[in-house]
C-alpha cells in the first residue's frame, strides 16, 4: 500500500479520517437522538387520570343511560372533556360476571369507526353517530353502519356513596376487554395483532 | 464599463443606448441619474467580482426551452408562487397566533380575522391560498403525466415531486387544526384516526401526532410546530432540489411536436 510502512495494514492517513468520521456521527448523534427521543417520548409515557365522580348511585337507571361529562386531558378547558353514558347494570342485559368495577356501565361517546362523539337516542334504544352513520345497541354492539367494534367502555366503582369512572378500555363484538384501541382498529380475529395495544394507555 | 452581462431582449432602436455626442468624454456619467445607474452597476460588479452569481443566475434563468412550450408549463411555477404565498402570509399569521388549546388559539384567530388591521385578508389568503396550492400541485402534476415529463432522464424530478405533494397534503392537515374551532377539532380526530387504521404502525403515529393517547395540550403546539417549521423547512429544501432538476435537465417538448425532418431530396456533393 502506498504511504504505507512494510506490514501496515491501515495508513495514518486512513487512521485519521476514520477517527474523525467516526467522531462527526457521534457528535451528530449526539445532537439528533435526544431531539427524536423528545419528539416520541409520548409514545411511551403511560399517565393514567385518577377516578372521576359522575354521581351518585340512585341517579342511574339499568335501563337507560345518563350522560356525565369527563375530563380525559386535564389543563385545556373544554377541548379535553368528553360524554360518557352511564347505566346501572342490568343481568338481564349484561351477562359477564359482575366484578367491583362493572356494577355500573359507562359507555364511551367515542365511536369506533372515527372517533366523532356518538349520542344516546332513548326512543330507538340506540346510539348514533352524526358523521358516517354508525349504529349501536344498548350494550354499544355495532348494529350497522362502518364501525368495526364496539363503544369503548370505562372501568366504574362504588366510593364512598359516588359511582365513579375510571380508565378506558375496548371490547370486542363479544365485549371481551382489550387494552384501550384507537376508533378503526378491530378487535375480532386477527385484529387484535393487527393493531397492538399501545404503552401509552395499555392496562 | 459594466462586466455584469444578462441577456436582454432585442430592443427598438429608440431604446438602445445612445452613442456619446462628440467633444463630450466617453463613458463618463454626466447626469446625476446617470450618475446614480453607475454607482448601482459598480456595486454589482462588486458583488459579482467576488461570487460569480451571474454564471448561475443565467444558468438558472436564461434556459432554451422547446419549441410548442405553452402555458402549461407555467404551472409549476405558479405553484411555487402558491407556496411563497403561504410562506409570506403565513410568516405574518404566526405574529398574533397563539398555539393555546385552552381557548386561546380560537381567540386569537378570532382577533386576527375581526380586529387586526386587514386581518382577515391575510388570513383569507391563507386560507384560500391553501387550496389553491393544492389544486395548482395536481394540475401540474397531471401536466407532467400527461406531457410524458416523468420519463427518463426526468424519474428523479417526478419522485421529488410526489413528496412534494405529499408534504402539501401534510401542511394541509397539521393548518386545519389550527383555528381550533369545532370543524377543526373533530376533523383532526377523524384524521389522526385514519392514520391509526394502518396496520402495525399506526396506531403508534396516532399517538406520535397527538403527543399522547389522547387529544391534548400538546397536541395543537405539535401540530403547529409541524406545520410552520418543520414541513416548510422540508418543502423549501425539496422545491431546490425540483428546480436544480428542472434547470439541470430541461423541459420536454408538448408530446405533439414533431421533429422536423427535410423530406426533399439533396444532391450530395463529394
Amino acid at each position: 500500500m502506498p504511504g504505507a510502512f512494510d506490514g501496515e495494514t491501515v495508513t495514518r492517513r486512513r487512521f485519521m479520517t476514520g477517527t474523525a468520521h467516526a467522531g462527526g456521527a457521534l457528535v451528530v448523534m449526539g445532537a439528533s437522538l435526544p431531539a427524536v427521543a423528545f419528539a416520541i417520548g409520548p409514545i411511551f409515557k403511560n399517565d393514567s387520570l385518577p377516578w372521576q365522580t359522575v354521581g351518585t348511585p340512585d341517579m342511574f337507571p339499568d335501563d337507560n343511560y345518563i350522560p356525565a361529562v369527563i375530563t380525559i386531558a386535564p389543563g385545556i378547558g373544554e377541548a379535553g372533556k368528553s360524554t360518557v353514558y352511564v347505566r346501572k347494570r342490568n343481568p338481564a342485559i349484561d351477562t359477564q360476571p359482575e366484578t367491583q368495577f362493572n356494577r355500573y356501565i359507562a359507555i364511551s361517546t367515542r365511536c369506533a369507526h372515527l372517533g366523532c362523539p356518538v349520542r344516546w337516542v332513548p326512543a330507538s334504544e340506540r346510539f348514533i353517530c352524526p358523521c358516517h352513520g354508525g349504529v349501536y345497541d344498548l350494550q354499544g354492539v355495532r348494529v350497522g353502519g362502518p364501525p368495526p367494534r364496539p363503544l369503548d367502555r370505562f372501568f366504574t366503582r362504588v366510593e364512598g356513596g359516588f359511582v365513579q369512572v375510571g380508565r378506558r378500555f375496548s371490547v370486542n363484538s363479544e365485549l371481551r376487554a382489550f387494552s384501550p384501541r384507537d376508533p378503526g382498529e378491530p378487535l375480532d380475529g386477527i385484529g387484535q395483532y393487527l393493531y397492538p395495544s399501545r404503552p401509552s394507555v395499555r392496562i | 464599463m459594466p462586466r455584469f452581462k444578462l441577456p436582454a431582449p432585442p430592443l427598438p432602436p429608440q431604446l438602445l443606448p445612445q452613442p456619446p455626442r462628440p467633444g463630450t468624454q466617453r463613458g463618463r456619467p454626466r447626469t446625476p441619474i446617470e450618475k446614480g445607474l453607475e454607482g448601482g452597476k459598480s456595486a454589482v460588479d462588486w458583488i459579482d467580482e467576488r461570487t460569480s452569481l451571474s454564471g448561475g443566475l443565467r444558468w438558472l434563468m436564461f434556459r432554451k426551452v422547446p419549441k410548442g412550450t405553452n402555458w402549461f408549463y407555467t404551472l409549476g411555477s405558479a405553484s411555487l408562487f402558491a407556496f411563497l404565498n403561504q410562506a409570506i402570509t403565513g410568516v405574518f399569521l404566526a405574529m398574533y397566533y397563539r398555539p393555546d388549546p385552552a381557548g386561546g388559539a380560537y381567540e386569537s384567530v378570532r382577533y386576527i380575522t375581526n380586529d387586526v388591521f386587514l386581518g382577515q385578508f391575510v388570513r383569507g389568503m391563507h386560507k384560500w391560498g391553501s387550496s389553491v396550492m393544492v389544486i395548482l400541485v395536481f394540475l401540474h402534476m397531471g401536466r407532467t403525466f400527461f406531457f410524458g415529463a416523468y420519463k427518463y432522464p426526468r424519474e428523479l424530478n417526478w419522485v421529488i415531486g410526489v413528496v412534494l405533494l405529499i408534504l402539501t397534503m401534510t401542511m394541509s392537515f397539521t393548518g386545519y387544526l389550527l383555528p381550533f374551532d369545532q370543524r377543526s377539532y373533530w376533523a383532526t380526530i377523524v384524521g389522526v384516526n385514519i392514520n391509526g387504521t394502518g396496520p402495525l404502525l399506526g396506531p403508534y403515529l396516532s399517538d406520535f401526532l397527538r403527543g399522547g393517547p389522547e387529544f391534548s395540550a400538546t397536541t395543537l403546539s405539535r401540530f403547529y410546530s409541524i406545520h410552520m417549521l418543520l414541513v416548510p423547512g422540508a418543502i423549501i429544501a425539496m422545491i431546490g432540489a425540483h428546480l436544480y432538476l428542472v434547470t439541470k435537465l430541461g423541459t420536454t417538448a408538448p408530446p405533439w411536436q414533431r421533429a422536423e425532418v427535410k423530406t426533399e431530396l439533396v444532391e450530395e456533393t463529394l
